[in-house]
């Protein structure tokens, strides 16, 4: 089977994906950098005024010149000004940059997810899914909130007070510089162990997120079956490795502070002891030592700041991975990349031809669902499909809406193959109602909307009283404009399968198909959707799978199936009259009516 | 196609303080080692403070005086205090890093309990992404607060109480300048807090918003397919996404502005003290030794002070959070077991047998005023192993009606009995236990096949699992790779909606339960297994008290009466014959009023 593979994720795909999601704001990233650089020289420029009035202005003043003092006065006031200005410009500019990509990176979480196949979803599960699109942006959230300031503190910090130190004396200022090799070990032995915990809290939390999902949606049986406690002992058990995951994480953080801060105050305790030998021989000046110590201590002092941002970064770096590995798993029903258009529908005629040819399909490799199926719908054709569970009614209906492609063989539609369409030309072509019916947040008028997006209120309503669900949604409160989700729990499953219903009248397709549409319908709602049917499938080519035969009645043709094989075909009235399986189904459910 | 946010309003006038106390009882199992660690936080800081004088020391003495053995001591002065330093930083973290993550994981796991005991009524109005965001990214502000802010807004708080101490006593005067934009730091403060507060409940609501389109999203994605991406959704996608972008931009906005004013002020206070200082220095009224001690003690507070900015802006943040997790937490779960105002007139109910509802009704809490109940006054009776077929219209409440008699939701006023117990005098897990439910919409969990069906029984083996499979016609459970064991619901294997139906049947009859609700139960199954399942149940059905919905009379025949429920009332109870000769509603939803549009 076209199992979606598991994407290939280089190595550095954390960091590529980054690069991509910042690379539209490359210019903006460069300018917050100014900012900041001028930022931080307004703010260092404090103490030099300081030294300034007590060393130049004192005098002057005495000598009754206030010209000094006032351009001290000026120019405070004026770096007191612009660091805070700077600042809020650089907030807002690093918000922006921020927020664009994330912006960037949901919207592309969004449409991937929505762009990969019903298989993919089957496996991923959608607390998963959930969990990166939820959390792991979170923590990447993080990063862009911060991660840039801290960054570049860091650096401009350790440049600034390097140089510094390199002019003092250029002996001091190596040995500092040579102690940033053991301190890049410890960072990089912190990024290597660190990256561990983070991936292992990274899939805790995401399994935290599937039982709190599957417990939240499924309420009832939880409720009714009274899983509360073993649900409880068993999130219990989640929850414990999440904040595994997290202690572990602060306590290689401490591991990381200790060992970093041991070895910058050696070297300091070293270079003390050195330069003072230094000053013992003459070479070094006591004042230079005083001030190189001073300036050595500063050097360090961004190692917790670096400790916090590689936090962040470790964090992000984990949620990045998972999110790329998302990111690179391809469709297993990709779009075409020439798409073809359908031919023109002959005059007077809705429907299309729809032809699978030496189709075979298996969801997983070895077990082959439908053996070798060659299959001729003409164009306007109801096809009813019946046959117990499991002999691949519904495998068929997937294939032809393109759930799946097959594992062989083609699926056509007025000569062409389904790959090849466009998707929303597929969806114009074909369209499925499954048992399923989910309902979106939003009013009823919206969910039926999802059939013909831009419909208008009379469409909506023609489709609705066309299935007989007017009615009811009149009924209720707000009537079309009846928010699902507030009384979500309240409108039946036959109601929503009506629902369902005019959302695919709306649709128009060429080609319809049901499974099990009606199963939750009562038989007087059954039987308005099968006039709605006699009148809405006239000309269309429609393939109806029901296990009610009443379904039946309306089809040209009814195909039964077993084992993946079409094992009877013909009108209703010849397979009743015949002595197949058909008629043998059709006399228990006669008997069954009554 | 926005998310409902009405429910989750914030309410005004909140004070960040209070709502972060509320956090006390989490935080109090481990406020020991929080402390501690506070404790340990300031003797490392002290320490930091006392490396400059031993390098003072060392400089100014030993190595001025060009003492060799002095040089030495002072070298290894520094080495021990270094090491000490680093070590206490380094126990802090250690200190706080289990009760820190422990303080997280209980508090989602008390939201967990919490929610799994709300009434099903609850869980209608939020969406499972509201409440999703609540357990992860808002307890993980939480605890984000609890390791940094919180200690910081403490130590550097105290270091800037502490630090204009010593500027008044050195120069009071001088002191006072910089004392003078309190007032107004504090009142912009209040200003941008109350504006930032309301911007991050926002936002905080946003992301439930958005969790809950990704989450709906998926949980639809075959109507999704079905139907060709939805522009509509990807809209509504597209608009809260760009929604919480634009207030993420406006909360930077207000913390930019606030960053600036707390830089600003306090710094034009410096410059002023710089140049009265520099004044009286010539003056002769101030030493410069004086003036510059004065000065380095306030650039010293500058980053104290500039932390308050984002401190504050956290705290605001958490403060949201904690709402909105107090929010869903101060809702109440329902009683045990509530006391009825309507006591029973128990003279005629003892010792009667089966199920027997007295007047039920029942409107939805959150039913606009006005609205008629959905269940106006439901009588019936379902005598003791007795099956009770309960048909009415698509959209009339049977499953309302059923989802009363093990209380998913409560009856609004009457009674249900039990064999002669009022469903409200017994502990709802007892009830429970005596009422098994099959839903229409056959929910599996994450769990094997087996497992699924044993969790309707405390006390079911592996025989009572093989029989209740046979009951539900279940035998494909054998064919699976791992038969009973193989690993079914969401991140198992996927099922056909009529395997996971007989799958849910199996489970609502595997401890034989006193009492069997059936909603619909064989929907999805085609004809031929249909008619087996029918069989077989009759069976079980016969010494279970039981009702079934049923749309159709193959389901119908499976009852020993039926009634009929219409307009929230019971209208009519009798054999399937008797209701198709003599009661026309019925005759109609049975075969449906045949000839006429």
């Amino acid at each position: 089977m076209t199992n979606s593979p598991a994407g290939e994720v280089p190595r550095d795909a954390s960091r590529a994906l980054l690069r991509s999601l910042l690379a539209p704001a490359r210019a903006r990233v460069r300018t917050a950098a100014l900012l900041l650089l001028l930022q931080q020289a307004a703010v260092q420029a404090g103490p030099l005024l300081v030294a300034y009035a007590i060393d130049h202005a004192v005098p002057a003043v005495i000598r009754h010149d206030h010209g000094p003092l006032m351009a001290v006065a000026a120019g405070y006031g004026l770096c007191a000004v612009a660091s805070g200005l700077l600042q809020l410009v650089f907030v807002r500019l690093s918000a922006r940059i921020g927020q664009d990509a994330l912006l960037e990176l949901r919207g592309r979480l969004y449409r991937h997810a929505q762009s990969l196949s019903v298989d993919f979803h089957e496996r991923y599960t959608s607390g998963r899914l959930i969990a990166r699109a939820t959390t792991d942006v979170e923590s990447i959230r993080e990063l862009l909130n911060d991660g840039l300031q801290e960054l570049m503190g860091v650096a401009l910090s350790v440049l600034y007070v390097s140089a510094m130190l390199l002019y003092l004396d250029p002996g001091i200022g190596a040995a500092a510089l040579l102690s940033f090799a053991p301190l890049s070990v410890l960072v990089r032995s912190y990024r290597r162990r660190s990256a561990v915990v983070y991936r292992m809290r990274s899939s805790a939390m995401a399994a935290v997120i599937v039982k709190f999902t599957e417990t939240m949606n499924g309420i009832r049986p939880v409720q009714a079956f009274r899983r509360e406690a073993a649900n409880e002992a068993h999130f219990a058990v989640l929850n414990e490795r999440h904040l595994e995951g997290n202690a572990r994480l602060l306590l290689e953080m401490a591991r990381y502070v200790v060992s970093s801060r041991l070895v910058a105050n050696a070297v300091l305790a070293t270079i003390v002891v050195w330069g003072a030998c230094r000053v013992a021989a003459g070479e070094l000046g006591l004042g230079v030592l005083a001030a190189a110590v001073l300036y050595l201590r500063r050097l360090y002092d961004p190692i917790d700041r670096l400790g916090s941002f590689l936090n962040s970064w470790q964090s992000a770096a984990a949620s990045l991975e998972k999110i790329a590995e998302l990111l690179a798993r391809r469709p297993s029903v990709p779009e075409p990349a020439e798409p073809v258009p359908l031919p023109a529908r002959a005059a007077g005629s809705p429907g299309r031809e729809v032809v699978f040819e030496g189709v075979r399909f298996a969801y997983r490799a070895g077990v082959e669902v439908l053996p070798r199926l060659d299959l001729t719908l003409r164009a306007g054709e109801t096809v009813a499909v019946v046959g117990s569970t499991g002999a691949g009614k519904s495998t068929l209906a997937k294939l032809l809406a393109r759930f799946y492609d097959p594992t062989e063989g083609r699926v056509l539609l007025d000569g062409v193959p389904l790959s090849a369409l466009s998707g929303r030309e597929l969806r114009r072509g074909v369209v499925m109602v499954t048992q399923e019916s989910f309902l979106f947040s939003g009013t009823v008028a919206d969910n039926i909307a999802i059939g013909r997006p831009g419909a208008t209120r009379q469409e909506i309503e023609r489709a609705a009283r066309a299935i007989g669900a007017h009615d009811f949604i009149t009924a209720l409160p707000d009537g079309y404009d009846t928010d699902v989700r507030k009384r979500g729990g309240r409108i039946s499953a036959g109601q929503r399968q009506l629902v369902g219903f005019a959302r695919a009248l709306l649709a128009d397709p060429a080609v319809l198909i049901l499974d099990e549409a009606t199963s939750s319908l009562d038989i007087p709602g059954e039987r308005a959707v099968q006039r709605a049917m006699a009148t809405v499938l006239h000309g269309r080519t429609a393939v109806v799978i029901a296990h009610r035969l009443s379904t039946v009645e309306i089809a040209d043709r009814v195909l039964v199936m077993d084992g993946g094989r079409i094992v009877e075909d013909g009108t209703p009235s010849e397979l009743v009259a015949g002595a197949g399986r058909f008629a043998d189904l059709h006399k228990a459910w006669r008997e069954s009516l009554v | 196609m926005t998310g409902t946010r009405e429910a989750t309003r914030p309410a005004e006038h909140r004070s960040a303080v209070r709502s972060l106390l509320r956090l006390w009882p989490y935080v109090r199992p481990v406020h020991r080692r929080l402390a501690a660690a506070a404790l340990v936080t300031v003797a490392a800081s002290c320490l930091s403070l006392v490396i400059p004088l031993a390098l003072k020391w060392t400089v100014d003495g030993p190595i001025a005086r060009r003492e060799p053995s002095g040089v030495w001591l002072g070298g290894l002065m520094l080495l021990l205090v270094g090491s000490a330093e680093a070590g206490l930083f380094g126990l802090r973290r250690v200190l706080v890093a289990r009760p820190l993550a422990r303080v997280e994981a209980d508090m989602r796991a008390a939201l967990y309990a919490h929610l799994q005991r709300l009434p099903v009524s609850f869980h209608d109005r939020w969406p499972s992404g509201q409440l999703l965001s609540r357990g992860t990214t808002d307890l993980m502000l939480v605890r984000i607060f609890l390791a940094f802010p919180l200690t910081f807004l403490l130590v550097n708080g105290a270091t800037i109480v502490v630090g204009f101490t010593i500027l008044l006593m050195q120069e009071w005067r001088l002191g006072l300048v910089l004392l003078a934009p309190v007032v107004p730091l504090v009142a912009l403060c209040w200003f941008f807090e109350e504006r930032y507060a309301r911007a991050a409940r926002t936002a905080q609501d946003r992301i439930g918003d958005l969790t809950t389109v990704i989450e709906e999203s998926v949980l639809g994605i075959r109507i999704v397919k079905g139907f060709g991406r939805h522009p509509a959704l990807q809209r509504a996608f597209g608009t809260l996404a760009e929604g919480l972008r634009g207030i993420e931009l406006h909360k930077a906005a207000l913390l930019g502005a606030l960053w600036a004013l707390i830089m600003i002020l306090p710094e034009l206070a410096v410059g002023t003290a710089l140049v009265l200082g520099t004044l009286q220095v010539a003056d002769g009224q101030l030493s410069t030794g004086t003036l510059v001690a004065f000065l380095s003690t306030a650039l010293a507070l500058r980053w104290p002070v500039e932390s308050i900015g984002f401190l504050l802006a956290l705290t605001n943040e958490t403060a949201t959070a904690a709402d909105r997790y107090f929010e869903v937490m101060d809702t109440a779960p329902p009683a045990a077991r509530e006391p009825r105002i309507r006591r029973p007139r128990c003279a005629p109910c003892r010792g009667d047998g089966g199920l027997r509802l007295e007047g039920v009704e029942f409107r939805y809490p959150d039913a606009p005023p006005g609205t008629p109940p959905v269940l106006r006054g439901v009588d019936l009776h379902i005598r003791r192993g007795e099956t009770m077929a309960l048909v009415g219209t698509t959209g009339s409440g049977k499953t309302t009606l059923v989802s009363l008699i093990p209380r998913l939701h409560e009856a609004t006023a009457g009674r249900i009995t039990l064999d002669g117990t009022d469903v409200t005098a017994v502990p709802r897990s007892r009830l429970r236990q005596w009422v098994a439910v099959a839903f229409e919409e056959p929910t599996l969990f994450s769990a094997s096949a087996g497992e699924n069906v044993l969790m309707g029984a405390d006390d079911a083996g592996e025989e009572d699992l093989d029989r209740a499979l046979a009951v539900a016609q279940a035998g494909f459970v054998h064919d699976l790779p791992e038969g009973h064991r193989t690993q079914v619901g969401e991140q198992g294997l996927s099922l056909s909606g009529g395997q996971r139906q007989r799958l849910a049947l199996a489970r609502a009859v595997v401890g034989s339960p006193r009492f069997l609700v059936l909603d619909d139960p064989l929907s999805a199954l085609d004809v031929h297994t249909e008619a087996l399942v029918e069989n077989a149940l009759r069976e079980v059905l016969a010494d279970t008290t039981a009702l079934v919905v049923a749309h159709r009379p193959s389901t119908v025949l499976l009852a020993d009466r039926v009634a009929l429920l219409s307009q929230g009332r019971i209208t009519a109870v009798g054999t399937h014959y008797e209701l198709l000769h003599g009661n026309r509603e019925y005759a109609s939803l049975m075969s449906g009023p045949k000839g006429t549009p």
